[in-house]
């Protein structure tokens, strides 16, 4: 039972990270994703690593069924009980439109409104029951449902999350008569004020409860049915692992589940490579995901929406997305200017040199025509080779003709303008949350990313870059590094000085004792327990609340009351790093308490990964001419894998690996660290 | 000497450009203390011609509006400038003026010409709403004022900074004239924050590409903007189209104001004349010419979204307000209520520009803001103002019906949520909720409004509303039906009772246990009502978007026949 298995399923792919923590070692493999039951690709690559299933003891899976179900809306049928009067709040939203500019589009909420019920009840802000709750109403509304086919339902009731009472009351009396699991409630699920992000989220966890909860059963029983006899969990957007007990109530805390994991396994890799500053790029066919790292802290953002009015509030890892892919068109407009995207030809049809039927050029095609991407063995093993021609004329037709530029000169020119559009995401990320972004370093990965990484060094001023050796399938290796963790919410609304501390310190401990219970019950080793508490506060008046860390003492398992003089000090130390000025006399109050149990698991030795042996003459397989800024260089190519710890190569030069093509640009020089990956920086003159 | 830009570079550099104006919105959202800005983003941020004014660049995360009325603000510095003779380097100006700056009082505008060897480049400019300057009433919504002064305190372009010394005694005014001066100093360092931040972006552009070449893609920004402007207008046809709508009245008298427009295109030229339109009124419903002109742009953006924010967009449109007219009111005529007629502008030019070319245009939204406070005393003693404003429907259009209770065209700011308002105030919301029948009949109906219903919790409390469209319906295009009109009303001991000028009233009072009901207009409807399909009103109306009955009146009987 010495081996973890990470697995992530990704659109094309299957990515399986097997580390084996007696021996110290590492292997990866990728299988083809399986459509539509996800789960056989899952067990197949498993197979093909491991024989003997009974030797694994934890297998941790970043998903994406929950996510595709959302972007597909392919949840299940689900219906709604909720406080007369507020039928709407979910089509209503929080009054904004999908676009500023041309007031187009329409919104088609997930539970169509014959499907919202309304019930007799209301609790007032304070916490008030102003109206019991009339359960003869809750259940002919369940009945009803019912008899219109919804598989899952969701309480919403006003104010639940100041008084829980009637919601309560309602959700036992539905859970008794509903015929399966898959009753949400919005005080069960979000316990913070502010109704339509409630709702949306408690709306869409029973929307995707069938669904998700299915899917892990499914392979929950397929993995015992193995012999697998250890532990089977589930990374949530925050990056933190959950039981699959806990993912099956909340599938909401699944949305960003694969990307999350990605980013935890950067995070890891840079601060083991000595980088606690870190901005990721993951390029994909449609997109330029980026997220940030600080001090070895990935940020966490606390909502997100994941198409117009799909809000989901819950922790999770803070990732900013540009439509600019590998994908996106390049395309000059009526004014004679080059654009990048938004549309993008994806992975089908593709680029123009993948011959699938698309013929306008991408970001892809430029690299192609440019020699960046060998045509003779392309990533994924798909196609047999690409087409350069038609990715050359595509371009000269499309671009080049218009701006009266060369084939060669076009594709560069996409290529500057695409780079230009990711340099400016990582700048405007790291500047609005008030980083130098020349502090950080740019990790790349996804199949492109390495492509581009002299721009971001050169046009945003990073000092360097830090390719892992595996950046193909960083998300299954995140799997195995992240940490069980469980986020808990609760509104206080009170003011400091009138603060009931006790109650503040009961709300913490009853988080903290279901988070301790959640690690007594799994079966991984903790090396620690952490306890991370932070309250949403703001001056009375302002909506906009600032998050203050508040230290907490935990002595056998009790917490220990914090006083008004701390909770304010450590309000002013917030507040004052964040706005650099404090407000004299300002009235403080609490809106909410975050609380988050950390179960920090045994790191392994990121060196396992590290080549042994090797030469860089062994390891170079011969060179072709790419372009780079106006001319042609013969550039020589590596076999990455095979180059040994320490080996320098100046750039131009191109490092191969079966999922990644690494680019090291003229006047850039890549070094192999001691974990196997590529550092990249401007050459030494 | 090669005086054209690559196209290349000119991409590369719009975007560093844009990328400078949306830092600079992003530093001030995260430094402004007060929610206007932070949470409803009611500022921008820009670079203007140095001779001009005119928009060169600007953020796209501010509030729509704007994007057409910054230029004046910077015109505005520049003709004071010329007129005492005395610009120098390091000189930030601050004003507050409607008239000169356009929309309202509530926008602070700083002003920073940026100089670069000696020479002046061009000028950087911030706004943002202040949450209170002075004037009659806290929040300076005054829908009583008949003159500027009594909405807010007035301040022309003065230099707040003079030549790189920041003068002490305008702070000092400022402070002196605002109910919440931390609030009001918070602001203004972020205002300050966003100019020094873009200042010195635009100082690393220039060091990477020089003046020449950035100068020059400045230039051809404002050709590009102006070529594909015209590429659009060349597609439509040649024409003239009228339209005319109406606001209810101007809050004091109760008669109907005509705004009214013809919408002119020759080849690649458009004119917006709004000859017909009601003169100046003493209400605060007038506008200042600045805003007129922003609000045109507004609407064409609207029209084109993929236009550029760049001045060169309205080279080729001629915008022509009458003198006299409340489109073009004159210090210190009122303007505090300038969002409701701006709405209607917008209303105008789309009903117009639908009679050219349908296929572009949605139809009406619900058009108005209804600004509603209730404010009264708690138990302690303590006072308390509920303001907020309310959605409606948005205008059907050839792809599709409208949105469901959405914001305002000239605004992205999203409504504060019940449980908030719940928190903060003695109010419980009875019913918030979609408005049967509201939306507009058409092939494609427009959206949706809203019925917001509010119990007052405590002993009592005065209420008021600025609010439109209560006499004039939002209108249908292209043969599509107009939305259902605003509705307020509120309870007294003998039951509801509405306001005598409809939709604005001042001093109602409400004892602990009644309540205001507020139904919004929907959205116009998009082509004529039988074309809809029958399948989708039987759909309506087992969403209960529609009763039986209305779905009969306004489509007919043949959704009875189908099943949804």
């Amino acid at each position: 039972m010495t081996r973890l298995i990470g697995v992530d399923v990704g659109g094309t792919f299957t990515d399986i990270f097997v580390l084996d923590e007696e021996s110290g070692t590492a292997s990866v493999s990728k299988v083809p994703t399986t459509w539509p039951d996800q789960s056989d690709g899952f067990l197949d690559g498993i197979a093909r690593q491991v024989d003997d299933l009974s030797t694994v003891g934890v297998v941790v899976h970043g998903t994406t069924a929950g996510t595709n179900a959302l972007l597909e809306r392919k949840g299940a049928k689900i219906g709604i009980i909720t406080t007369h009067g507020l039928r709407d709040v979910l089509e209503m939203r929080r009054r904004d439109r999908p676009q500023t500019w041309g007031l187009r589009g329409a919104f088609e909420p997930i539970v169509p409104r014959d499907l919202r019920l309304e019930v007799s009840e209301r609790t007032l802000a304070d916490g008030t029951v102003r109206t019991p709750v009339d359960l003869d109403e809750v259940l002919r509304a369940a009945q009803l449902l019912l008899d219109l086919e919804c598989v899952a339902v969701a309480i919403l009731f006003a104010n639940s999350y100041a008084n829980s009472e009637n919601e309560q009351t309602a959700v036992e009396a539905v859970r008794k008569f509903w015929p399966n699991p898959h009753v949400s409630s919005s005080s069960e699920i979000l316990p913070e004020i502010r109704e339509f992000e409630r709702f949306s989220t408690t709306a869409l966890n029973a929307y995707l409860q069938p669904e998700v909860s299915g899917y892990i059963n499914r392979l929950d029983t397929a993995l015992k049915g193995d012999g697998f006899g250890g532990e089977f969990m589930i990374v949530q957007s925050n990056g933190g692992v959950m039981g699959t007990d806990s993912a099956c109530r909340q599938p909401v805390r699944t949305a960003l589940s694969g990307p999350a994991a990605g980013v935890m396994a950067a995070g890891c890799i840079a601060q083991t490579a000595g980088f606690e500053n870190v901005i990721t790029g993951d390029m994909g066919g449609t997109s330029f995901d980026v997220a940030i790292i600080a001090d070895g802290k990935s940020m966490l953002s606390q909502q997100t929406s994941i198409d117009f009015g799909m809000v989901i509030r819950a922790p999770m890892i803070e990732i900013t997305t540009i439509g600019a892919g590998g994908g996106s068109i390049a395309w000059v407009d009526r004014g004679g200017f080059l654009n990048i995207g938004p549309e993008s030809a994806g992975a089908m049809p593709g680029p123009v040199a993948y011959a699938q039927g698309n013929t306008r050029p991408t970001v892809t095609d430029a690299n192609v025509v440019l020699g960046r991407i060998d045509p003779n063995s392309p990533i994924g093993g798909k196609l047999d080779r690409l087409d350069v021609k038609a990715a050359a004329n595509a371009i000269a037709e499309h671009v080049g003709s218009k701006l009266n530029l060369s084939s060669e000169e076009a594709a560069e020119a996409i290529l500057r303008v695409a780079n230009s559009r990711m340099a400016g995401a990582i700048r405007l990320v790291s500047i609005e949350r008030g980083f130098d972004p020349k502090r950080f370093v740019f990790m790349p990965f996804g199949g492109g990313g390495a492509l581009h990484t002299a721009a971001m060094l050169r046009d945003v001023g990073i000092g360097r870059a830090i390719i892992p050796r595996y950046p193909g399938v960083i998300s299954a290796m995140g799997c195995v590094i992240a940490d069980m963790r469980q986020d808990f919410v609760q509104t206080i609304n009170a003011r400091t000085m009138t603060l009931d501390v006790e109650g503040l310190r009961d709300c913490m401990q009853s988080h903290i004792d279901v988070g301790m219970a959640a690690l007594d019950t799994a079966q991984s080793r903790f090396t620690t327990r952490d306890i991370v508490v932070e309250l949403d506060m703001a001056y009375v008046g302002q909506t906009h609340t600032v998050a203050v860390p508040l230290s907490v003492t935990v002595v056998d398992g009790t917490v220990a009351t914090p006083t008004q003089a701390e909770i304010e000090a450590a309000f002013d130390k917030a507040y004052l790093a964040t706005f650099s000025r404090l407000l004299r006399n300002g009235d403080r109050r609490i809106m909410n308490l975050r609380t988050a149990v950390v179960g920090k698991r045994p790191k392994f030795d990121l060196s396992a990964l590290a080549p042994i042996g090797g030469s860089v003459e062994t390891a170079r397989t011969g060179s072709r001419p790419v372009h780079f800024g106006n001319a042609w260089y013969q550039t020589v190519i590596y076999d990455r894998l095979k180059l040994p710890v320490g080996s320098e190569i100046r750039g131009p030069a191109i490092l191969v690996q079966p999922d990644t093509t690494v680019l090291i640009d003229p006047g850039l020089t890549g070094r192999v660290d001691a974990f196997g990956n590529t550092v990249i920086e401007l050459s030494e003159v | 000497m090669n005086d054209t830009i690559d196209p290349i570079t000119l991409a590369v550099l719009t975007g560093r450009m844009e990328q400078i104006a949306d830092e600079m919105d992003a530093t001030l959202f995260r430094a402004a203390f007060n929610p206007i800005i932070a949470e409803a983003h009611d500022a921008s941020h820009g670079l203007y011609h140095a001779d001009t004014g005119d928009t060169l660049v600007q953020g796209k995360s501010g509030l729509p509006i704007f994007v057409g009325v910054m230029a004046f603000a910077v015109k505005a510095v520049i003709d004071k400038a010329a007129e005492v003779g005395d610009l120098i380097e390091g000189d930030t100006y601050i004003f507050n003026d409607a008239h000169l700056g356009g929309t309202h009082l509530s926008d602070m505008r700083l002003v920073r010409p940026y100089f670069r060897d000696g020479e002046l480049f061009c000028y950087l400019a911030s706004v943002g709403h202040w949450h209170d300057v002075g004037g009659a009433v806290p929040g300076n919504y005054n829908p009583s004022a008949t003159e500027a002064f009594q909405e807010a305190f007035v301040l022309p372009p003065v230099k707040l900074i003079r030549g790189g010394e920041m003068q002490q005694d305008i702070v000092d005014i400022l402070v002196r004239n605002t109910r919440i001066p931390q609030s009001a100093m918070g602001d203004l360092n972020g205002q300050l924050g966003a100019l020094d931040l873009g200042q010195k972006r635009l100082d690393e552009l220039l060091d990477d590409y020089g003046v020449a070449t950035v100068k020059m893609a400045l230039d051809a920004l404002g050709d590009r903007a102006d070529a594909l402007m015209r590429g659009e207008l060349a597609t439509l046809p040649d024409g003239r189209w009228e339209a005319v709508d109406y606001l209810d009245n101007d809050g004091i008298t109760d008669k109907a104001l005509p705004i009214k427009v013809a919408l002119e295109i020759q080849g690649d030229q458009m004119s917006l004349d709004f000859d017909g339109t009601a003169p100046v009124t003493a209400g605060p419903v007038n506008i200042a010419l600045p805003t007129a002109v922003a609000t045109a742009y507004v609407a064409i953006k609207h029209i084109f979204p993929d236009l550029p924010a760049n001045a060169g967009v309205m080279r080729s449109v001629d915008v022509r307000v009458p003198q006299g007219s409340l489109l073009a009111a004159e210090f210190p005529a009122p303007v505090g209520g300038y969002t409701e007629t701006i709405l209607r502008m917008i209303d105008v030019i789309f009903s117009a520009a639908a009679q050219a070319t349908p296929e572009r245009v949605v139809a009406n939204a619900y058009g108005t803001i209804n600004a509603l406070s209730i404010a009264g005393k708690r138990a302690n003693g303590q006072s308390w103002v509920m303001f907020s404003f309310y959605g409606g429907g948005h205008g059907g259009s050839i792809e599709g019906d409208g949105l469901n209770h959405g914001n305002a065209p000239i605004s992205t700011a999203t409504i504060p949520p019940m449980e908030i308002l719940e928190a903060t105030y003695p109010v419980m919301f009875r019913v918030w909720a979609l408005r049967p029948d509201s939306a507009g009949a058409g092939q494609h109906r427009g959206g949706l409004g809203a019925t917001y219903e509010i119990e007052l919790l405590e002993e009592k409390a005065d209420v008021f509303l600025f609010g439109e469209r209560g006499r004039f319906s939002p209108n249908g295009v292209a043969g599509g039906e107009g939305g259902a009109m605003n509705v307020f009303k509120f309870e007294q001991s003998d039951g509801w009772n509405e306001p005598p000028l409809v939709s604005k009233m001042l001093g109602i009072k409400l004892k602990k246990g009644q309540a205001v009901r507020l139904q919004t207009p929907g959205g116009g409807g998009y082509g004529p009502p039988r074309k809809r399909i029958a399948a989708a009103v039987a759909r309506d109306v087992a969403l209960g978007y529609l009763t039986p009955e209305k779905a009969t009146e306004f489509y007919g009987s043949a959704w009875a026949e189908v099943s949804s």
